[in-house]
This record gives C-alpha cells, sequence and structure tokens, in this order.
C-alpha cells in the first residue's frame, strides 16, 4: 500500500494514498523501533506496539526514514491523558472518577463488620507509600501493633484485608514478605496474623499462601526477607504455589511473540514454542492459585493471607482472580471495573513501570496485568455464561492500560496519582467505558446462571488453556475468524431491540409509520453486507510458487498487508 | 425401551454369547453419575438398564468397542470399554467368572469378519422413511446439474461391470472428446485403473477440478499418449493446468521404484506440477492413536500436554490438508486454470483435498443437503475404502496397515472452516460429529464396505437402510441445522495459519470434559436467534396489514 507517514504529537498516522484507510498508532503504544538496512524500495522502519501491532514501512529516502526514527525515539515528557479532552466539562469529568467508589465496594462486602475495621493509620502515606489510605484491618489490631508489623514487611506492605467472603466470614488478606531473614521474627506481625485468625470463628487456622516458587523465597531469606516460619506463628498453614517472578514472565511473552510473529510458521514450530515459551504454563498457575484460595476460603471457611515478594504483582493477580471465582458481581461490567480499582489500583500495582509508560527501566516492565486479563479470558471461555462482559472489554482495557489516554493506570501508586493531580487533571477511563457499555457486552451473559453458580470451579487441566489470539493477534485480522459469532448475535440483539418499539408503534398509531426507514436501518446493520465484503479480505497465497511480487512502496506488514494487497 | 422386544436374529451370536445377562453391574462414565443395572449382551449390542424410572441406559452397538481390558479386585472384575468415538466407560461386574465370560463375548462380538454378519443387515427401521437415502444422490441425477452449464463432459459407462476400475463407480463424468477405448487404455497407465475423471465444475470461471491414480510411469519414464491427450482435453486453448501431487517429490521420486510415479514436464508441457506434503495412511493412524492418548493423560503438565500434541502431529495434518484444498481452490479461482489431484492410489489424500475445495469454492457444499452429495460424490462413490481405514480407531491393539483416520482428518478440516466461517454453513458441528461415529459404527448400510465393486457385492441399497435416510427427515435435520446459517454465494478462504487451527474439541475431548456450561451457552444462543426471528414475523407481517390498510383507506396515508 502506499501512502502519507504523519507525525502529530501524540499519534503516528498512515494515510493510504486512495484515502479509503489509515491507520494511527499513539506514540505511548509504541514498544521498539527498528531501522533496518536499505532495499532497492527505500529504507524499511518496523515498528513494534505493546498492543501487538507490528508496522512495517518502507521510506523511500533514508533522510526521511531516519528523521521518522529519532524523532520516534524521543521520549515523549507530556502523557498523551494530559492532552487528551474528550470534551467534556470539569462537573462531568469530575463525575467520571466518582463512579468507582471503593468505599461503597467494602460496605457491599459487609464491611466494616464486628471484626473488621477502617484504620486511619496509613491517612497520610506515612506507613506504607505504596498503600492507599483506606485500609481495613482486624479490630483487635491495635496501631503499635500495625506500625509494627509494617517494619518487618518488605516496603512496609503489612497484611489488610482485600476481600471478605460474608456467607463464611472468612477473609482473603494481603501483604509482602515478611524480613525474617533466617531467624528473625516480629510479635507484632505474629499478632496481626493472630488477630486476622482470631477475626473469623469459623476456623481455627489461617492460611499463607506464598505465590512463588519455594527456591525463590529460600533465595530471599539470604537478602534478609524471605517467608514465614509456621514455629512463630500459631494457627497458620504455609503453601508455596509457585507463580514465577516478573522477569521470567517478560522473557516468557518475549518468546512468545517471538513465535507467533514468524512468517509461514510451521504447526510444529508453533506448538514447540508455546510450549518452550512456559506462558501458558504461567497462565495455568496463576488460575491455579486462584483456585487454591477460592477453595481455602469457599470450601473450608478459612481466611486467607496472600504474599509474594513485594506484594503487588503475584499477590494481586491471585487476590483479584480469586475474589472473581468466588464473587459474581466481580464478572459484571461495573464489578469488574470496581476489581480492577481495588487490586490493582489502589493497592499500587507498578502500572508506571510494568507498562513502562515513561521510558523506565526495562528491567521492571513485565506482562503481569496482561496474564490477569488473559486468565479471565480462559475462564471466559471454559463459563460463556458467567460474564456480563466480552473479551472486547478485556482487550479495550489492556489498550488502555498501555495508552495513557485516560488517567487510572498512570504512575505507580495512589500517592504518585494524588501529586500528578490525575483527578483535576485527566479524565476517567471507566466513565468512558461505562458510557460505551453496550458494546462490551457479553450476549450469553445469564444473571440467573450467576445466582445459581456463584462460586466457579474450572479445570485446570491443561488442555482448557489456549492462546489467546484475539489478543495477540488481534491486528493481524488474516488470522481471525471471517465470520464472528458473536459480533453477529449482538447485531441479532440489536434488531430485536429496534423491532419492539415499532412493534408498539405499528398496534397504537397506525398511521405514523416510519417502517421504511427502520427497515432501511435494520438491513443495514444486518451484517450481511458488511460481512460479504470481509470475506474478501483474505487472499493470501497457499503456495510461495503462486506468491506475486508487491509493487508496494509502503507496506504494512500481517493483517494490514494482505487486507489491502 | 423394554429389553425383551430385542430379537436375537441369527444363531450364530448366541454360541458367542457366554453369559446373556449380569445384574448388579454398575457403570462408571466421566462427569456422569453412575449407573447401577442389568448389563445384557444381544447379538449386536452390549446394554445396560436399570430398573429405575428416567435413568439412562446405555446401548452400545459391539462394533462401536475399539478395545476392552479386564481388572480384578478381589472377586469385583471390572472391564474397561474403549469405543471407536473416543469415548471409555468402565463397568463393573460382580462374579469373576461372568466377569470373564462378557469381555471374552464382547471382544469376540465387536470383532467380527463378516460384513454380512453387520448390524445394518439386521436392523430395521424404527422411523418413517420419507425419502429412500439410496437414491438421493445418484450420478445420473448429479450429472444433469453439469449438464445445464455445460456439453464438454458425458457420463461414460466404461466402468459398467467395474471391470475397468473396481473402485470407480459404474458411470463417471469424463471429457466429452474422449472415447470409451481410450478411458481403457489410460486406466491400465493409472494406479488401480483411477483414470482422471471429473470430480468438480466450476461454474464461474468454467474450470474443472479432477482426480486419478498416479500415472505407472515407473523407473524408465513410460508415457502414454491417450493419458496426455485425456487431460489436455480439459484445458482451454493457450491456457495452462495444474497438477497437485499430494506427495512429496521425494516420495513421488521413490514410488517410481514401485512402478508409479508422476507426470514429467516433458511429456505434459501444459500442465505445472506441484508438490504437497499430506502423509499416508499408516502416519495419520499413528497420529491419531498418539493424539488420544494425550487427551486423555489427566496429568496437570503444561508442557506435557503440549508436547504430545506436537508429537502427534495431528494439527500438522490438518494445517497442510487444508493448505492443499486452498491450493487447489485458489488454482481454479484465482488463476483461472484446471486442476488434476493426485496422490498414490487416488483414494484417501486425494480426495481430502478435491472435497476441501469444493466446500471452499461451491456454496452448495455447505447445506446439509449438499454436504451428503459431497460425501457420497467425493468419498463413498469415489472409492474411499471405508471398511478398511475405519475397522479400528484410536484404542485397539490390532494394528493392521489399512487403518487410517483419513475421513476423520476431511471432517476436522470442515470443522475449522466452519469455526472461521460460523454464518456460511447450513449445518452444525454435530453433523460432522454424526458423521464420525457413523463412519466408525453404524445401524445404517453407508459406510460399510471398499469401493464401489465391493459395495456393489453387498447389495446395499436391498439389504440395508442408507444413513441419508434418517439424517433427512425434519426432525433429525432441525438438530442438525445451524441457527446462524445465512446463505453466502462467495467462495470462503480460510486461515491456514498455525493459530487459527483448533483442536477438534467437539471430538477429542468430547467425553474429557464437562460440556454443560457450553451447551447451556449454545441454547441461550439458539433462543436469541429465535426470539429475533419471531419478532421479524411479527414486524413484517403487522406492515403487510398496514400497508393493505393504507391502500383500502385513502385517509391513512400518512401526508
Amino acid at each position: 500500500t502506499n501512502g502519507t507517514l504523519y507525525l502529530t504529537a501524540t499519534h503516528l498516522i498512515f494515510v493510504e494514498s486512495s484515502a479509503k484507510n489509515s491507520t494511527s498508532i499513539l506514540h505511548h503504544h509504541i514498544a521498539s523501533v527498528e531501522k533496518l538496512s536499505l532495499t532497492t524500495t527505500g529504507c524499511p522502519l518496523v515498528i513494534q506496539c505493546r498492543n501487538f501491532r507490528l508496522v512495517h514501512f518502507v521510506v523511500q529516502r533514508e533522510r526521511d526514514c531516519h528523521d521518522i526514527y529519532s524523532s520516534l525515539l524521543l521520549s515523549y515528557e507530556e502523557l498523551y491523558a494530559f492532552s487528551y479532552n474528550p470534551k467534556q466539562n470539569d462537573q462531568q469529568r469530575e463525575e467520571g472518577w466518582q463512579l468507582i467508589d471503593l468505599g461503597a465496594e467494602f460496605e457491599r462486602m459487609g464491611v466494616p463488620c464486628d471484626q473488621w475495621q477502617l484504620t486511619d493509620v496509613n491517612r497520610d502515606y506515612k506507613v506504607c507509600e505504596t498503600y492507599p489510605r483506606d485500609l481495613y484491618v482486624p479490630i483487635t489490631a491495635s496501631k503499635p501493633i500495625i506500625v509494627g508489623s509494617s517494619k518487618f514487611r518488605s516496603k512496609g506492605r503489612f497484611p489488610v484485608l482485600t476481600y471478605f467472603y460474608q456467607e463464611k466470614k472468612a477473609a482473603v488478606c494481603r501483604c509482602s514478605q515478611p524480613l525474617s531473614g533466617f531467624s528473625a521474627r516480629c510479635l507484632e506481625d505474629e499478632s496481626l496474623l493472630q488477630a486476622i485468625s482470631k477475626a473469623n470463628h469459623n476456623c481455627r487456622f489461617v492460611y499463607v499462601m506464598d505465590t512463588r516458587p519455594k527456591l525463590n523465597a529460600l533465595a530471599n531469606r539470604a537478602a534478609g526477607k524471605g517467608y514465614e516460619n509456621e514455629d512463630n506463628y500459631s494457627n497458620i498453614r504455609f503453601q508455596f504455589v509457585g507463580i514465577e517472578n516478573i522477569h521470567v514472565m517478560r522473557t516468557s511473552l518475549q518468546k512468545l511473540m517471538e513465535v507467533v510473529g514468524t512468517r509461514s510458521l510451521s504447526m510444529s514450530d508453533y506448538l514447540v514454542g508455546l510450549e518452550s515459551s512456559g506462558w501458558l504454563r504461567h497462565i495455568k498457575a496463576v488460575v491455579d492459585a486462584a483456585i487454591f484460595l477460592t477453595k481455602a476460603v469457599t470450601l473450608e471457611g478459612a481466611s486467607v493471607l496472600v504474599h509474594c515478594s513485594d506484594g503487588w504483582d503475584r499477590t494481586a493477580q491471585v487476590c483479584s482472580l480469586g475474589a472473581l471465582l468466588m464473587d459474581p458481581y466481580y464478572r459484571t461490567i461495573k464489578g469488574f471495573m470496581v476489581l480492577i480499582e481495588k487490586d490493582w489500583i489502589s493497592f499500587g500495582h507498578k502500572f508506571a513501570d510494568r507498562c513502562d509508560q515513561l521510558d523506565g527501566d526495562p528491567k521492571e516492565v513485565s506482562p503481569i496485568f496482561t496474564q490477569f486479563l488473559e486468565c479471565v479470558w480462559q475462564l471466559s471461555e471454559q463459563f460463556p455464561q458467567a460474564f456480563e462482559f466480552s473479551e472486547w472489554f478485556l482487550l479495550q482495557i489492556h489498550e488502555h492500560v498501555h495508552s495513557c489516554q485516560y488517567g487510572n493506570f498512570l504512575g505507580n501508586n495512589q500517592r504518585q496519582r494524588e501529586e500528578l493531580q490525575l483527578r483535576e487533571r485527566t479524565h476517567s477511563l471507566w466513565a468512558f467505558l461505562m458510557s460505551d457499555k453496550e458494546n462490551y457486552l457479553n450476549p450469553f451473559y445469564s444473571p440467573a446462571y450467576a445466582e445459581s453458580h456463584p462460586v466457579l470451579a474450572p479445570s485446570t487441566l491443561p488442555y482448557h488453556f489456549k492462546f489467546w489470539r484475539n489478543m495477540y493477534h488481534q491486528f493481524d485480522r488474516s488470522m481471525h475468524p471471517r465470520q464472528s459469532i458473536l459480533k453477529t448475535i449482538l447485531t441479532l440483539r440489536e434488531n430485536s431491540r429496534k423491532y419492539i418499539p415499532e412493534l408498539s408503534v405499528c398496534l397504537c398509531y397506525p398511521e405514523a409509520t416510519e417502517s421504511t426507514d427502520t427497515e432501511r436501518t435494520v438491513e443495514g446493520s444486518s451484517g450481511s453486507e458488511s460481512r460479504k465484503q470481509s470475506y474478501g479480505e483474505l487472499e493470501g497465497t497457499y503456495n510461495s510458487e503462486l506468491a506475486k511480487e508487491e509493487p508496494a512502496v509502503v507496506s504494512l506488514e500481517f493483517g494490514v498487508a494482505r487486507m489491502t494487497c | 425401551m423394554n429389553i425383551k422386544l430385542i430379537k436375537y436374529g441369527v444363531m450364530e451370536f448366541a454360541e458367542l454369547i457366554k453369559t446373556p445377562r449380569v445384574d448388579g453391574v454398575v457403570l462408571h462414565r466421566p462427569f456422569l453419575p453412575t449407573v447401577e443395572g442389568t448389563l445384557c449382551l444381544t447379538g449386536h449390542h452390549l446394554i445396560l438398564s436399570s430398573r429405575q424410572d428416567n435413568t439412562e441406559e446405555l446401548w452400545l452397538l459391539h462394533s462401536n468397542i475399539d478395545s476392552i481390558e479386564k481388572r480384578f479386585v478381589g472377586s469385583l472384575g471390572s472391564i474397561i470399554v474403549k469405543c471407536k468415538d473416543l469415548r471409555v466407560i468402565q463397568l463393573d461386574i460382580p462374579g469373576m467368572e461372568e466377569c470373564l465370560n462378557i469381555s471374552s463375548s464382547v471382544e469376540a462380538l465387536s470383532t467380527l469378519d463378516s460384513v454380512s454378519l453387520m448390524y445394518p443387515f439386521f436392523y430395521r427401521p424404527m422411523f418413517e422413511v420419507i425419502e429412500d437415502g439410496w437414491n438421493s444422490f445418484l450420478p445420473e441425477e448429479v450429472f444433469k446439474d453439469l449438464e445445464s452449464m455445460t456439453d464438454e463432459w458425458r457420463l461414460s459407462e466404461v466402468n459398467k461391470d467395474f471391470s475397468v476400475c473396481p473402485s470407480y463407480p459404474p458411470l463417471v463424468a469424463v471429457p466429452k472428446d474422449v472415447d470409451d477405448d481410450t478411458l481403457r487404455k489410460v486406466a491400465s497407465f493409472r494406479h488401480s485403473g483411477r483414470f482422471p475423471v471429473l470430480s468438480y465444475y466450476h461454474k464461474k470461471n468454467g474450470m474443472v477440478m479432477m482426480r486419478a491414480g498416479q500415472p505407472l510411469t515407473g523407473t524408465n519414464g513410460r508415457r502414454c499418449k491417450e493419458d496426455e491427450k485425456l487431460i489436455n482435453a480439459t484445458l482451454r486453448p493457450g491456457k495452462r493446468g495444474y497438477i497437485i501431487d499430494t506427495r512429496t517429490i521425494n516420495v513421488a521420486q521413490q514410488a517410481k521404484a514401485r512402478g508409479g510415479g508422476f507426470e514429467s514436464e516433458a511429456n505434459y508441457p501444459q500442465w505445472r506440477r506441484i508438490h504437497k506434503t499430506i502423509e499416508r495412511a499408516n502416519v495419520l493412524q499413528e497420529g491419531l492413536i498418539k493424539l488420544v492418548e494425550a487427551c486423555n493423560d489427566q496429568s496437570h503438565s503444561m508442557d506435557r500436554w503440549l508436547s504430545k500434541l506436537e508429537a502427534s502431529n495431528w494439527q500438522t495434518h490438518v494445517k497442510e490438508i487444508l493448505t492443499t484444498a486452498c491450493l487447489a481452490a485458489q488454482c481454479i479461482d484465482r488463476e483461472g486454470a484446471s486442476v488434476l489431484v493426485h496422490g498414490t492410489e487416488g483414494t484417501d489424500s486425494t480426495l481430502q483435498v478435491t472435497s476441501l475445495a469444493q466446500i471452499i469454492l461451491d456454496p452448495a457444499c455447505r447445506t446439509i443437503r449438499g454436504f451428503q452429495g459431497l460425501v457420497e460424490r467425493e468419498w463413498l462413490q469415489a472409492g474411499h475404502p471405508f471398511q478398511q481405514r475405519c475397522a479400528q480407531s484410536a484404542f485397539s491393539n490390532n494394528k493392521s496397515r489399512q487403518e487410517a483416520p483419513v475421513f476423520l482428518l476431511f471432517l476436522d478440516c470442515v470443522w475449522q472452516i466452519l469455526r472461521q466461517f460460523p454464518c456460511s454453513f447450513e449445518f452444525s458441528e454435530s453433523f460432522l460429529v454424526l458423521l464420525f461415529e457413523h463412519a466408525y459404527a453404524s445401524q445404517f448400510g453407508t459406510f460399510l464396505g471398499n469401493g464401489a465393486a465391493g459395495r456393489a457385492k453387498l447389495s446395499l441399497p436391498e439389504k440395508t437402510v442408507s444413513l441419508w435416510s434418517w439424517v433427512n427427515r425434519p426432525q433429525e435435520l432441525e438438530r442438525l441445522t445451524n441457527p446462524l446459517y445465512e446463505a453466502n454465494s462467495l467462495v470462503i478462504w480460510p486461515s491456514v495459519a498455525p493459530q487459527s487451527l483448533l483442536l477438534w474439541e467437539g471430538v477429542f475431548l468430547r467425553w474429557n470434559r464437562s460440556s454443560k456450561c457450553l451447551d447451556e451457552a449454545y441454547e441461550e444462543m439458539v433462543h436469541i436467534i429465535e426470539y429475533n426471528k419471531e419478532l421479524q414475523n411479527k414486524v413484517n407481517s403487522l406492515r403487510r396489514q398496514l400497508a393493505q390498510l393504507e391502500t383500502e383507506d385513502p385517509l391513512l396515508q400518512t401526508p
């Protein structure tokens, strides 16, 4: 495809010369830019995006190419969120930010109650910088105990409540690893765990889930960190669950993307690559851990304390996924937003670092949140009726975690966000998604199903985990099914909705007919037209001998190239 | 159903049944509650019936049993029955002698040699036959359609008594200008006498797809002028065609030593030959065994699952077959060229390619009836040896070299296309699963025998019921219909990227997972579609009434 490339302050835009299509890429989405060696047609430029788009340009003049290359490498000090203006007034913006209220969420769970209370110990971020201001702890945990415990926990992240399972009065708590080293102990920390245990009358003990592989935890002891010694804590049951660390996850996804990005990939290389990348093994490990948590809480009625090293990656994954399995509310659109707001944003998952929003340390980048979204997708494949939202909702959230278009995911913790005055200067993604809710509904969702299956019990036999093509190849349309069941059903539902007013119109006022108009819209949107167009998309070739040279000067690689060749 | 009503048709079976009936047998099936009841053996069925009302009974055709294993714990014996449809069940039988008797009887009954003792010859339909399936897809009827489009082909009776080619039907479509004598000469130059015949006529541009057996060039490069003449007769002046050889060039070269070979450039200058890599029968069978073994592995190791899946090569076969079929379709539709497809015998990989290419090119093949016609034309009448290929499935220990899941792979490929175009097929996945089941074990005669001559000897139309007679009844058609279907007249190009091809869970994980949630979601989908249709009908009828009122009463007309 031939076309013109435009660089703006926030986007890179490619407009085809036929002016039929244009592709725009947010600068924040660009993960890497690579200039390849000069060819006869020009200078190739390969841009890789965080949302798994891969674009291939050929620029005729090398100097132009170099200019583009160097300007793309510039770090953009201004994040897009600060300039993004969706034409809302201040009041609307403020309402957007008020959409999710975590205080109300804890109330929904039944907290505060006779065993759990809100503490103001972290009101000024004095005890823990990376926690939110409002924290919930057992009634019997005094301030000195909390402060003492926080000093014994990595980054001051002492055990706090994140989910309360009302039916059994069992709590899911989270924290970071104890600074136990080989023998150190802390009486306040032991009392705090005791208090968590005592707050639950249903069970004599509390589970402590260390989500790391045992080896990692052992290694941490040498650095004065480590894990709880069962001898020092009364009534705990300690359990490792073996989720790998951020570095392993980063490498794993890199390997996976390398494999699936190979041209004319063979089935065997694909499956071998899928295995050796370890990606699905890691996904399964997270789901397995969440199931362990869910079973402990819902079947045994036990409270569980979850931690990893710092308690903001694996801990966030396991706590949020566990809550999603236990509580149908989190499987609704609003509830899922609340869940992300609570376990990820407010408890300080380091979005800025993990998603590399500001050209930070490459060793801090890791697809931890992507993994969480994928786990949810894997579950939705097993339980097609359990989720109010469809895959598109997950994809859209993923898109905006990286786009920096909204303020929600900027920064690493609440304190930073307050300093950046995000609520005043940027807009909330949740409000935007809520206004667009219709597009994310899962037509198969059944509230009755949620009622009869409050707790999900997924199978984690390996064959239940599949490669998430629509995420990792979301821009490679040639690999997608040519017709989408989801789209078709949504269109039908939409049609049904349109028929109903027409039916009443016809019945009540026979003279006021606009049936012809309605008919046009109905048929126009029935999908048969648009679907027919999309058939033509793939004209890929099934034999290299039949492939024809493409005369394109600027070509968009993969899906896009095939789409337009 | 009352067991006493079942008639044991033949005396032979009585000798094989040592213990016809055992009480207190417990049936274990994954994801279903256990059932206790009475086990009965009849000539063709293994039946478990519990005396309670509303409890499901097990009716299993002996011919569906692929392998049987015995286990003893004290005096309690168990038999594990592994079926050709990949289901695995366990029966706990009290009493060692009973268990041994049942096991040996079932073993004997499930491995009967004689075709004429198979259940289809004893089965009497309990349903009303609306249309006799044996007459539904006769070659002369199919040819009438062709005649309406072109006069370049004729129906030859050269194989009337199966003497020219035992695996071909008595009537085949060949180029009009080629006479029967030429055909006889060509037949002697092609493997098993399978001379090139018409497989598909592409209405859009008049291009054709033919299929054949490999040419018998041998090591000294024998040629046959008549063969060249025959296939050149299908080319338009100045046009070139493509020969798709489903074997790699190496395999094709090696075939020369055994008298086979391929069309050389020198003798077939108007044809371009392309070699592909579709594996031979025994490799496919091994793949099936490995795949099913992997699917039944209950270990929780992801690496083990993926490496076993890879080692089975099943998905590779699916990809290769689909790619070759797409290539054939591409040559015809995009390159505007005619195509000749063959492998070695022309009864396996060749048919996979020609039938799948038609699914891609011809919307008619994507309807329920059209698909039946395709299976009838390109598999049954084209001489795929079903009896040999489907004698055993993934569990059997006695492996003959003839078994191969060639047809199952074809169905898998159709399923892949169906997944990618879920609205373009009139039938749903359940139709494909049904064909898989019946190809391996059935009360119907449709898939019995090997090749046209072998099938003719069995007098199937006179002695058995056709599967199509069962399928083409309103209640069955309704069950097999895809609710999303919307006729699509276009060519459909599937993606063959590994990321786009999935494991066919509906067959391979069918018994290893609870499908309750998926089934319920499917029901919900059907409900949405039906509700939409209902509303649409209401709106349409109201519109009609309105239009009528308007014409009758000018006062009601809108200004």
